[in-house]
């Protein structure tokens, strides 16, 4: 066998492997999902999207869950979205390269891997405790914020990177001020990237249980939160509790609440791609 | 009282339950309950959760205004909200630990326990399991016990005509009060058991885990055995005192309502802040609570205790609630 075979089977044998990794994980999502909507498809119909929890499994519903959810998800957007993109614009714009800007980004990389229930200990000292927000939507919202920042501003640094240097010089040879530049060109065109890291921090966000219950998210409430200060329960909580139970009819309540979990998933990042692809062919050079 | 019927069957608990709730709507309340208004909080284990959560529902017909509100971050977590005065109620499937306990003092918190209804810790087998007949709790503690660790390893060595074979542990997981009560009522000391068995605070994975393993014993709440009866096979506990029944018992409604079942028949608990009964609706949840307790525990899978209990409970809440110190020292 020549050198130049051998190179080559080598080759045909890393494509063969690399085509088994990737259906690994992809097989193994379509037989969880296909087991998930068999169990809990035929549950869901308008009743359960609309019914109080309940002690029956056939009567109880997701309505507080869902709209539970939906408040987590709106109120964490507002409070983490411009914090977490106005310190990755400082840190790739304006910081210079110094110890303290280091050490900051060093511990933002690290924040990305704690354990999300150390951030419920910490929203429930300081947000439910401290600031006397108890369990509510807001001490709720706060929690997550802190748990997604780390990755949207690593992924608007890693956006804001992207985009040449060039454009930066062309804006500046124009007269145009750091702040001119940075919101009138560098943004636009990082736009596409740093919503990249808007969805991964919603869907991360959206299934968080345990940092919840730690701050004192609820399972039963039988009130739709109306102000972010009420207490509220969200899905994922509702389907760690159904899977818990010893009847198997909640575990047909949890596939479907699940359902409805990776629906709302689902639509977050269909909206948020359709956006980027949007902003994406505005971007022209 | 026709309503506590011994069968858990579904359809007879929930006529039943009609019937309960409509003998109360139709004899009225003190206080006039539907225009009562205020929230209650409630929190703690997720072993009662089923039963409050059930309460609360109804109450909710009772007393639409109320907003009742319950939570499931566990016994403990439960105790340690409840000691520093941020809920009303807590759930527990265990009784309140001394450090516990201090908390609350310091705070200068009292309360009340309640017990609400019973849970049968029930021991299982692979229902193919042809050797295991009955066990005693010697026997239990012996493979329990943090001594086992490393060492009991093979079924004969708990009782030698058993098989040479491995054992495979399976239990609850350290943070539940089920494996606080287990360890209490077994080895003799809470909190204290060999780590090398599989631990998992799901009791669902536990089923999972004995039904799938020819091998396996392990613990959980009566109601998950008695959903799974197809795949388990439950094992009668001798505690080998003949006062309370003779013999190996097998856990089942009666035997844990008359006692015979022990030691690992357990209450399940409420315990209610006296801060919170001055409020007319904690007052109103916690009678309404005892008076449906009986049903409702049955209908999601608990044994009910016998009705002068639930009269004694009342009684004593009664107290507690005009602040009686007899009452209010209790604990």
């Amino acid at each position: 066998m020549t050198n130049s075979e051998k190179n080559r089977l080598k080759d045909k044998a890393f494509q063969v492997f690399g085509v088994f990794c990737t259906f690994i994980g992809l097989v193994v999502l379509a037989i969880f999902l296909i087991d998930i909507l068999i169990e809990g498809f035929t549950r869901i119909d308008w009743e359960f999207l609309t019914n109080l929890p309940s002690r029956r499994a056939s009567r109880a519903g997701i309505l507080t869950a869902w709209v539970g959810t939906f408040w987590i998800l709106i109120l964490t957007s507002v409070i983490a979205f411009p914090l977490g993109i106005s310190a990755g614009v400082y840190l790739e714009e304006y910081s210079k390269k110094n110890r303290l800007n280091s050490f900051l980004e060093v511990n933002i990389a690290n924040l990305a891997g704690v354990p999300s229930i150390i951030y419920g200990l910490l929203g429930l000292e300081i947000f439910a405790r401290v600031m006397g927000l108890g369990g509510s939507l807001l001490a709720g919202a706060l929690t997550l914020s802190l748990l997604v920042l780390p990755i949207i501003i690593v992924t608007t640094r890693e956006a804001i990177k992207a985009v040449p240097r060039s454009i930066r010089d062309a804006s500046y040879a124009l007269g145009a001020s750091k702040w001119q530049t940075t919101w009138n060109q560098v943004l636009p065109a990082s736009f596409g990237g740093i919503l990249t890291g808007i969805i991964l921090a919603l869907s991360r966000a959206v299934g968080e249980a345990a940092p919840l219950i730690v701050i004192g998210a609820l399972a039963y409430v039988p009130f739709v939160p109306t102000s972010p200060t009420d207490e509220f329960t969200v899905l994922p909580i509702q389907i760690f509790n159904w899977t818990s139970r010893p009847q198997a009819d909640f575990l047909v309540n949890a596939a479907a609440a699940i359902i409805i979990l990776l629906l709302i998933t689902f639509i977050l990042n269909g909206i948020a791609v359709y956006l980027r692809n949007k902003w994406q062919n505005k971007v022209k050079w | 009282m026709l309503y506590l019927t011994s069968s858990i069957s579904r359809l007879g608990a929930a006529l039943a339950l009609g019937g309960t709730l409509l003998l109360t709507a139709c004899g009225g309340n003190q206080e006039g309950g539907s225009d009562l208004t205020g929230s209650i909080q409630i929190d703690g284990s997720s072993t009662v959760y089923p039963i409050t959560e059930a309460v609360a529902e109804e109450f909710r017909a009772e007393a639409p205004k109320v907003r009742v509100t319950v939570g499931v971050s566990g016994s403990g977590g439960g105790f340690k909200k409840f000691s520093r005065g941020e809920i009303d109620i807590t759930n527990a499937s265990r009784s309140i630990k001394e450090s516990e306990a201090a908390v609350a003092k310091e705070n200068s918190i009292t309360y009340l326990e309640l017990p609400v209804a019973f849970d049968g810790l029930t021991v299982v087998v692979h229902p193919e399991n042809d050797w295991v007949k009955d066990i005693t709790v010697a026997e239990l503690k012996k493979m329990w016990e943090p001594a086992a660790q490393g060492k009991i390893k093979k079924w004969n060595q708990i009782r030698p005509e058993w098989p040479d074979k491995e054992i495979h542990l399976y239990g609850a997981g350290v943070e539940s009060g089920t494996y606080d009560y287990f360890t209490e009522a077994i080895v003799g000391e809470s909190h204290a058991s060999r780590g090398d068995y599989t631990a998992s605070e799901d009791d669902n994975v536990l089923v999972q885990g004995v039904s799938t393993d020819p091998l396996a014993l392990g613990f959980f709440g009566y109601a998950y055995y008695e959903e799974n009866k197809a795949k388990l096979k439950a094992i009668p506990v001798d505690d080998q005192n003949e006062e309370n029944g003779k013999g190996a018992i097998m856990p089942s409604i009666e035997t844990v309502k008359d006692g015979t079942y022990a030691p690992l028949s357990r209450p399940l608990f409420i315990y209610v802040n006296s801060k919170a009964v001055a409020r007319p609706e904690v007052v109103e949840f916690v009678n309404f609570y005892l008076d449906n307790a009986g049903a409702l525990s049955e209908e999601v899978g608990y044994i009910s205790m016998p009705d002068e209990q639930y009269e004694a409970q009342k009684k004593k809440f009664q107290e507690f609630a005009a602040g009686t110190p007899v009452a209010a020292a209790q604990q």
